[in-house]
């Protein structure tokens, strides 16, 4: 009997709704997990094992056909570069850095930065020309053809990613680690960084297996790892992950960013527009009518007054 | 004899009478060679090269915008205090026509004027700050970007711009002796100020959350939920202050437009103005302490930036509140529009501090954002533009008076 009802009622409601906007239960499971791309790929960057060779810098410039490209042999020899903190440019997607390493002096940190693929990026809801798309294999992949070069995207970046190429007069594009969409897309290829890797530092792979394995290694080896997959959860979570043998403010990272994803905090302004449209021209016009009305009225009184005055 | 018989026989052509304010193109010139116009032709030299130097050779050169300070002053002084503090129009519009305080009626003109070149001047601002200015119409025509607060921004400052187009139109329709448009044009100031209203609350609050999506980057004392409430209120400020300080200013100095110029009603006025700023900043003020209750933040007030939020919200906020407060009780007209300038100045620090000076705290003092010269010099040209273009029209159109041929705007 309840069954029935039951059924009935999905009968009901299912063929108007489902038909309309799709299942149910597939909304409220949006809402409730946000499951996004469930099958999208990830990076897990293992920062004890990097020896700051800088191949993947390279790699990536090459790949990329980004200007300034020089040998690999120059990359391997210039230690300079280290002895500044480097952030991503226009003609640079990804970057090294040396950190010190505070249990080991004698063996720095060494650091790879790129985008980190935002599971939901500020880049992507900052657009106004939807210029971002998060795809489903977990590229942030960026479209010059609608770029308008507001730069609101990099102001809106947690991680500092994007650049711009300023010294273009005519044609600026924002600039940033594309995750080799090109390749990542066809069957068996990774990202060049990745590929290029002598001592596999990354992983490519499913982000859920990279999550299951990140915390497979930190149990495995306690004293090796501090206990945060950089990533898993931050802004919302990243396709990018680090795991780190010192605290992630010491590498580099900033540790106050929070879980919420930043589309999230600009998501209960934009739901006011539709209201603001709406209430305001009611209200507006409720007082203009009160107005009218209040001055009809207080003539009305002024010609009775006079009215009288000239009957007298 | 002959002079005079001159004079009275000198007919002028439409183009003498309309640009020209009736004079030959002779004398016209000739009555434009003053210390102003020189000033301003000293400013333009310069300007002029760097607006082309800025188009020709791009950013990179003619800005010290780095990829940590992708926005400078063109968006932090030129767009967000232009808009701020373009809002009297807005402001002037609602209580006119929609609170029908008659008395304020005179200043509707001057205010929407005043209104609609600042927003056209921030938007012609911004346009150099955008890397491809020429893709200015893609949110509109090519590509929807309907997450994004500045989507809503760009939406809604294009058609308030049409808004303040449409309510000022009547007196070009007046200048050009159209009296069909005028009419129609007169039909529909109410409906565009309603719709003002609504576009003005969404904009000037979404100007504000832009900065929603960079809690990492703004100073915690500056960031807060509340940004869209704090920027909607203190261009509310900026509104009002500016029309005290605009119509001080252009009753002075079109004083011989205005026959029968009553110098009381405009102190009165005044007075009443400078009553709604202090009572919104009193206001703001609460509002900005709840912000601070609620994001927890009183802790930064005792450190470099705390001091200077204090600067800002105390000095430019509290104490002007209560100054203008005592000001108008004792009908100290003076007072009143000497703080009204405090007040426009506190509103546009406290946009730099959103912008500029709040913003990228967390980074070292060497990437850090200082303006180029170049971009003071261009912001200062597009203003200067925008004064010229307020002057040209406030000759030639019935802003500051009424025309004597037509029916002044009734509601």
């Amino acid at each position: 009997m309840r069954a029935d009802r039951r059924d009935f009622l999905k009968l009901l409601v299912g063929t108007g709704i489902i038909t309309a906007f799709g299942s149910v239960e597939q909304a409220e499971a949006d809402i409730a997990n946000l499951p996004g791309y469930p099958n999208q790929f990830g990076v897990l960057v293992d920062t004890t094992v990097c020896i700051g060779c800088r191949r993947c810098e390279w790699a990536c410039k090459q790949w990329n056909k980004l200007p300034n490209r020089k040998d690999l042999s120059e990359y391997e020899k210039d230690q300079s570069v280290f002895r500044t903190i480097r952030r991503t440019q226009a003609d640079t997607y990804t970057v090294v850095n040396r950190f010190e390493n505070p249990r080991d002096p004698s063996k720095p940190i060494y650091v790879k930065k790129q985008c980190m693929h935002c599971y939901e990026p500020g880049c992507a809801s900052s657009c106004f020309v939807k210029a971002f798309t998060k795809q489903s294999v977990g590229a942030v992949t960026y479209d010059a053809s609608l770029c308008v070069g507001c730069r609101y995207c990099m102001a809106a970046c947690p991680f500092d990613i994007p650049a711009y190429q300023y010294d273009d007069p005519f044609t600026p594009e924002v600039t940033k680690c594309t995750f080799c969409f090109d390749r990542i897309s066809k069957e068996g290829c990774v990202p060049a960084c990745v590929g290029i890797c002598p001592v596999e530092a990354m992983t490519f792979g499913r982000r859920t297996d990279l999550i299951d394995l990140a915390h497979k290694k930190i149990r495995d080896n306690p004293d090796r790892y501090v206990n945060h997959v950089y990533g898993e959860n931050e802004v919302g979570g990243t396709s990018w992950m680090y795991l780190s043998a010192v605290p992630f403010n010491r590498i580099g990272f900033r540790t106050d960013l929070g879980t919420v994803p930043i589309p999230t905090l600009g998501k209960p302004f934009l739901s006011l527009v539709a209201p603001v449209f709406i209430t305001i021209p009611a209200l507006a016009m409720g007082f203009y009518s009160f107005k009218k009305r209040r001055d009809k009225l207080a003539e009305e009184e002024i010609r009775k007054i006079l009215e009288k005055k000239e009957g007298k | 004899m002959d002079a005079t018989a001159a004079t009275a026989e000198f007919k002028p052509t439409w183009v003498q009478d309309k640009l020209f304010l009736g004079m030959t193109f002779k004398d016209y010139f000739r009555s434009n060679l003053t210390p102003f116009n020189a000033v301003v032709t000293a400013i333009l030299a310069v300007g002029i090269p760097v607006i082309l130097y800025r188009l020709i050779y791009g950013l990179g050169p003619s800005t010290n915008l780095s990829n940590n300070n992708p926005w400078g002053i063109w968006i932090g002084f030129d767009m967000l205090c232009g808009v701020a503090l373009a809002a009297g129009g807005f402001v002037i519009g609602t209580a006119v026509h929609l609170l029908g305080m008659k008395e304020y009626g005179f200043l509707f003109r001057p205010a929407v004027l005043t209104g609609f070149l600042g927003y056209l001047f921030a938007i012609i601002a911004l346009t150099f700050d955008l890397g491809r200015y020429y893709r200015i119409p893609y949110p509109m025509v090519v590509s929807w970007g309907v997450n994004s607060v500045l989507f809503l921004v760009a939406w809604h400052v294009a058609l308030y711009l049409s808004c303040q187009f449409v309510e000022w139109c009547p007196a070009i329709w007046e200048w050009l002796n159209l009296t069909k448009l005028r009419r129609i044009f007169m039909k529909t100031t109410l409906a565009a100020t309603i719709f003002g209203v609504c576009l003005s609350m969404l904009h000037q609050s979404a100007l504000g959350s832009i900065f929603l999506l960079m809690p990492e980057k703004l100073h915690p004392l500056w960031y807060s939920e509340y940004i869209p409430l704090f920027f909607f209120m203190s261009a509310i400020v900026g509104g009002l202050a500016m029309t005290i300080i605009e119509s001080m200013a252009s009753h002075r100095i079109f004083a011989h437009q205005v026959k029968n110029h009553d110098p009381g009603q405009l102190d009165r006025v005044t007075l009443g103005l400078g009553k709604a700023t202090s009572v919104t900043l009193f206001a703001y003020f609460f509002m900005k302490v709840v912000g601070l209750a609620h994001g927890h933040t009183w802790v930064y007030l005792d450190t470099g930036y705390g001091y200077w939020y204090l600067v800002e919200v105390i000095g430019f906020v509290l104490v002007p509140a209560f100054a203008l407060m005592y000001a108008v009780q004792n009908r100290l007209v003076r007072m009143v529009r000497g703080w009204a300038i405090v007040v426009a100045l506190g509103i546009i620090l406290n946009r730099l501090n959103h912008s500029i000076i709040a913003f990228n705290w967390h980074l070292p003092w060497a990437d850090r954002y200082v303006p180029h010269w170049m971009e003071v010099v261009l912001t200062i040209t597009v203003i200067t533009i925008g004064i010229l273009t307020f002057q040209w029209i406030m000759n030639r159109m019935p802003i500051l008076y009424e025309h004597p041929d037509y029916e002044p705007e009734r509601h």
